[in-house]
Order: C-alpha cells, then sequence, then structure tokens
C-alpha cells in the first residue's frame, strides 16, 4: 500500500493549480482564447511544437556529452589497434617518429599529470578550505564583501596569464631560491595550478559550509562549546561531503588545465625524478603535438587517446563531485 | 531563556566545565588567526599578481599599442590583429551558445519534470562543465574542422568555443529564470495566456538581465580561452586582417602565448608580452566586473 500512496502523493504534487490551468485552458471562462488567430486546437498544437523545441534544445546537451565520448573513443580504438592498450597506458616512451621503433606509451605523462596536481592540491586544499572556513563562520560582513569580489577576480584570470605569470615571476624565483639553471618545472606548474583551483574550492567549500542547518551551530554553541570547537567539530564535518565535492573539483580542473602547464612546467619528454624536474603533462602533449602531426596516422589517433584517457579521468572526478554534492543536499534537507 | 531554563533544571553545563580543556579561548584564538592568515595569503597572491602585470604592462600601453599592426617580426608595433579577432571571436561564442543555452535554461526550468530525462541532462551539462579545455579542442579539430569541413577557422573556433561556454549560459540563464516569481505566470495563465505566451511575455523580459550576466559571464571565459582555439583557427601571425567566417584569426591569449614562449627573441619582446596579458586581463575583468555589477543592481531591483 505504501508504494501506490506514494505515487500517487507524488502526481498530486506534480500537478499543480498552473498546470491544472494549462491542460484545461476553459474556453467559457477565457472567451479571448477562442477568438485567437486559429483558435484553441491550433494554439494547442503550437505550444506542445514549442514544448518539444526546448525539449530538443535541452537534450543538446547530451548529445555533446555523447559525441564527445564517441569521437575520442572510436579515434583511441584506432590507436589502441595499432599500439595495444596495455602498452599504451604503461609504456614510459613516447616516441612517436622513432628510428627504429615508434612508441607511443604514456605513463610518463599520467604521471607528470598526476603529480603536478597533487603537488597542486597538497597546498590548495588546506589553504582553499581554511579561507572558505573564515569567509563562512569568521568573517564580518564587510570582509566578505571585499573578498568575495576579489577571489572572483582571479576566477577570472585567462589560464595563459597565469602561465606568463609563470615564467616571469615563479621561474627566476624558484631558480634563485633553490639553485636550479631554471624554474621551469614540476613545482612551477604546481603553485599555479594550486592558484587556478583556489577560487574553486574556496567558493563551492563556502557555499557547503553556510549550507549547514543554522539548528547545527545553535545545539553546539548551547552546550556550551566555543565558536572554534563548533567550527572545527560540528560544522565542518556536517558539511563534510560539499567540501569534499569542492575538492574533487579542483584537481578536475587542475588535471585538464593545458595553457598554464604547457608554458610553466618546461616539457621535458624525461620520466620525472622530484618536483624539481621538468614533466610534460597529457594535455600538453595534445596541445604541443596535434598542429605538427599528419591526419589519421597512429601519432594523430594516440593524441585522442590520450585526450580520452583525460575525458575518463575528469568524468570519473564530476561523477564523484556529483555523487558529494547530492548527499550534501541530503543532509541539509534533513 | 526557556532553553536556558531547561537545562539548568536538569543540572546544565556548569562555568568549570567550559574551561576544563585548556584555555578555548586561546585557541581560538589561534586557529582563527590561522584561517585568516589564510585568508590574507590568497588576497595577496591574487594582489601580487594584478600588480606585477599591471605595473609591468602599463607602461607599453597607448592607443598605438592597441590599434596598430604588429611590426618588424612582431617585435614592434601593436597587437590591433589579436584584439579584433578576440572580438570577433567571442562575438560568434556568443552567437553560437546562447540562443541553445537559453532554451535549455527554458526547458529545464519551465517544462522539464523530475524524471530521469532531466537527471541526465543535468548531469550532463556538469560533466561538460568539468570536460578539460583541451577535449574541446579535440573535438572542434575531429567535427568542425574536418567532418564538417569548416578548416581552420574563426567559426570552427568559435563554434568549439561555443560548445566550450554551453554549460555557464545554461547555468546562469536557469539561475536568472529561477529568480523569477512564480506569481508572475500565475498571473499570466489567470488570464488566459498559454504556457509559451506567459513565458514570453512575463518570464523571459524579467528574466533577461539575468541572462545577459551569464552571457558575459560565458564570452568573457571564451575570450581568455586558448587550448581550444590552438588547432581551430588561431594563427601565429597574419598579415591582414580577418575577412569572413572561412579566415584565420589571431587572437590575444594565443597572441600571449606566442610572445612569451614561441617567439624568436623571447627576451626583446617581453614589454609586448606584458602589454597584451594587460589587455586581455583588463578585457576579461571588465567584462566580469560588469557582469557582477549587473547582477548586484538587478538583484537589488527584484527586491525591492
Amino acid at each position: 500500500m505504501l508504494i501506490p500512496s506514494l505515487a500517487l502523493w507524488g502526481v498530486l504534487e506534480e500537478s499543480s493549480a498552473v498546470e491544472f490551468c494549462l491542460r484545461e485552458p476553459y474556453p467559457a471562462l477565457f472567451p479571448h482564447v477562442l477568438k485567437q488567430k486559429g483558435g484553441l486546437f491550433l494554439n494547442r498544437k503550437l505550444e506542445t511544437a514549442i514544448a518539444y523545441f526546448f525539449t530538443l534544445n535541452g537534450a543538446f546537451v547530451i548529445f555533446i556529452l555523447v559525441g564527445i565520448f564517441a569521437l575520442l573513443l572510436s579515434s583511441s580504438f584506432a590507436a589502441w589497434q595499432d599500439v595495444g592498450f596495455i602498452s599504451f597506458l604503461t609504456d614510459r616512451v613516447w616516441n612517436p617518429s622513432g628510428f627504429v621503433a615508434s612508441h607511443f606509451g604514456i605513463f610518463t605523462k599520467i604521471v607528470g599529470t598526476l603529480m603536478v596536481t597533487a603537488g597542486a592540491m597538497l597546498f590548495a586544499v588546506p589553504l582553499g578550505i581554511a579561507t572558505a572556513a573564515y569567509l563562512a563562520e569568521v568573517a564580518s560582513s564587510w570582509e566578505r564583501e571585499i573578498v568575495k569580489p576579489v577571489i572572483e577576480l582571479l576566477a577570472a584570470v585567462p589560464s595563459v596569464v597565469l602561465g606568463f605569470f609563470g615564467i616571469v615571476v615563479f621561474s627566476p624565483l624558484l631558480a634563485r631560491i633553490f639553485n636550479l639553471p631554471n624554474g621551469l618545472n614540476a613545482l612551477n606548474g604546481s603553485i599555479l595550478l594550486g592558484l587556478m583551483s583556489l577560487p574553486t574550492i574556496i567558493s563551492i567549500a563556502e557555499d557547503a559550509l553556510t549550507a549547514v542547518p543554522k539548528e547545527y551551530k545553535e545545539a553546539s554553541l548551547a552546550l556550551g562549546a566555543t565558536r572554534w570547537q563548533t567550527l572545527s567539530r560540528v560544522i565542518i564535518p556536517a558539511a563534510g561531503s560539499g567540501v569534499t565535492a569542492a575538492i574533487m573539483l579542483g584537481i578536475g580542473r587542475s588535471l585538464g588545465e593545458t595553457m598554464t602547464v604547457i608554458m610553466a612546467t618546461g616539457n621535458a619528454l624525461q620520466f620525472p625524478s622530484d618536483f624539481f624536474s621538468s614533466v610534460r603533462t597529457m594535455t600538453a602533449t595534445i596541445a604541443i603535438e596535434l598542429g605538427e602531426v599528419p591526419a589519421d596516422t597512429t601519432h594523430y589517433y594516440s593524441l585522442f587517446a590520450i585526450g580520452f584517457v583525460l575525458f575518463s579521468m575528469t568524468f570519473l572526478v564530476s561523477l564523484l563531485a556529483d555523487i558529494f554534492l547530492h548527499r550534501a543536499g541530503e543532509v541539509k534537507k534533513l | 531563556m526557556r532553553k536556558l531554563q531547561l537545562f539548568s533544571a536538569h543540572g546544565g553545563l556548569e562555568t568549570d566545565d567550559l574551561r576544563r580543556k585548556g584555555h578555548p579561548s586561546l585557541v581560538e584564538g589561534i586557529a582563527f588567526a590561522l584561517l585568516r592568515l589564510s585568508m590574507l595569503l590568497v588576497i595577496a597572491a591574487i594582489f601580487f599578481i594584478f600588480f606585477d602585470i599591471f605595473s609591468k604592462g602599463i607602461g607599453i600601453i597607448s592607443w598605438e599599442f592597441i590599434t596598430a599592426m604588429p611590426r618588424r617580426g612582431m617585435t614592434e608595433g601593436g597587437i590591433w590583429p589579436a584584439v579584433l579577432g578576440t572580438v570577433y571571436i567571442t562575438l560568434i561564442t556568443a552567437a553560437a551558445s546562447v540562443p541553445v543555452g537559453v532554451f535549455a535554461a527554458i526547458y529545464l526550468n519551465e517544462y522539464a519534470r523530475k524524471n530521469i530525462f532531466t537527471r541526465i541532462i543535468r548531469l550532463s551539462i556538469r560533466n561538460l562543465a568539468g570536460v578539460p579545455s583541451i577535449v574541446y579542442g579535440l573535438f572542434g579539430v575531429a567535427l568542425f574542422v574536418r567532418a564538417l569541413e569548416l578548416g581552420t577557422s574563426l567559426l570552427s573556433a568559435g563554434l568549439t568555443l561555443g560548445l566550450l561556454t554551453l554549460p555557464v549560459t545554461i547555468t546562469a540563464s536557469e539561475e536568472a529564470l529561477k529568480a523569477v516569481p512564480d506569481s508572475f505566470r500565475e498571473g499570466a495563465l489567470a488570464l488566459g495566456a498559454t504556457k509559451w505566451q506567459a513565458i514570453r511575455t512575463n518570464v523571459i523580459p524579467s528574466a533577461l538581465p539575468g541572462i545577459i550576466t551569464g552571457m558575459i559571464l560565458g564570452i568573457s571565459r571564451a575570450a581568455g580561452e586558448t587550448a581550444p582555439i590552438l588547432f581551430t583557427g588561431a594563427a601565429f601571425y597574419l598579415a591582414s586582417l580577418p575577412s569572413s567566417l572561412s579566415s584565420r584569426f589571431m587572437a590575444l591569449p594565443y597572441h600571449l602565448f606566442i610572445m612569451s614562449t614561441q617567439h624568436h627573441s623571447i627576451e626583446k619582446v617581453r614589454p609586448i608580452a606584458y602589454g597584451t596579458a594587460l589587455v586581455l586581463i583588463g578585457l576579461v575583468v571588465t567584462m566580469n566586473m560588469s557582469a557582477i555589477i549587473l547582477r548586484a543592481h538587478y538583484r537589488k531591483k527584484m527586491r525591492g
């Protein structure tokens, strides 16, 4: 009995007064509807057509996502037929125009991407969450009014400008501090990517923290906890899912960033030994080589296959973020 | 007050209980100071970036720098083709993404029911927003440049950027539509309007400022993107300005990339690179600021 009654409840809830009116434009009450050009019947046809038109535009988004997926996958298969899926992922050597034999292994690039992203998160996550906590719980309203637009300003800075900044400011700085020939390395890329993902992490984590029901905070304070105890042991744990989602979205942004890393990390093909070595990420490989490669060769398809691996990684991260955000929504409803 | 009395009736918490674990006020002071320090660090970094670009770029900025063609292998002269290319490409991007984006938002906010289809659309939007820009570039090369045979052109690059900005446009437009009170719709329907008439005459006009805000935010992102246009139409150097949709073009972000990494005498053109960075940042920030101001103004009006 429970299930049918729930279903009935759902139907009742959906058919609001608005939709009732829509289904029954009562001619007696609204005579001018009949007098309109084409009359009621044509009007209804038009309405249905318009509804379908908008639905089609909504569905367009699905087509694009599926289209990107299908295109990358089909191109990737063409590459994997020649290279082999396993060796594509595990071979450390990427040498598309080798004299004896060409190699298409992206393991070094995967490591490069993960390294730069991990380095970025190492400082962007604590810094971002601390800033979000400050804005959500400690800052006065005028502080918030000033700080939030400034952070939005950072979000607006194009990635190529940050990359430029890495070349002209961080590279000489890092070279001097650590006594290196030049500062174009994984560390430089990590710093820039961290800066770049800060606005995402801060704004989503702050949303999650402010969305924690007021009752949690009041109950904690009423029990005698200090504001810091309330923040660290009640509000942040309660906003855990939303904060995790913020981190996920920050990671997603770092994984897929191209211009910053291409400009700041030096793009060496060697396997990186530490954060002071130059790395070439997956995104950088595509951006550097796609312009020079003849179409429909193994090399060309391999670049699409790198795109597919990258797409799968960011897709997974977005999906995780989505799950965590959904869970955060559930907490809010309680 | 009643809550407090309830607590004390059951014994309640004594002040001593609160003070038992060290000095909470001291711990709290240190903790909050650290949080404030993090915030200041972020703000300082942002100011440092803007200050550096501004102070080193402002020297070269002049009317001539913006409106002159590059000369002598781009070591002298201005950046006019890149400025114009960026303006063209953002206009094409807007033309490509705004109609679809707004229509999709109307579907989501006005027509969609809570079913699996709508959930998939929303999931797709969020996932598209996370797709790396270089992947859009790959898609643009395969679809627009090669399959549809548009070649490397303004049109290919604009359509690629249009797809990239679609999630931003949809999300912002939907926010704008959501902010229109239901009474606007119900009022129209009660007067005998059909659903589409209500949307056309009541909902869209009042959501328009919000939709425009979203549009500006979307194209300001497109104006700064480099990776998607690398292979779909941006050119290293062109002697003439783009003449049609099928021309290749120069763009500010790509120009900055070239000037700081690919040019034959990088040190010599550093001032031009700084100037380009400043013009690009100025353009994008101006667009963002106007969007933010428009949004604030519009919100105030809606409340008042």
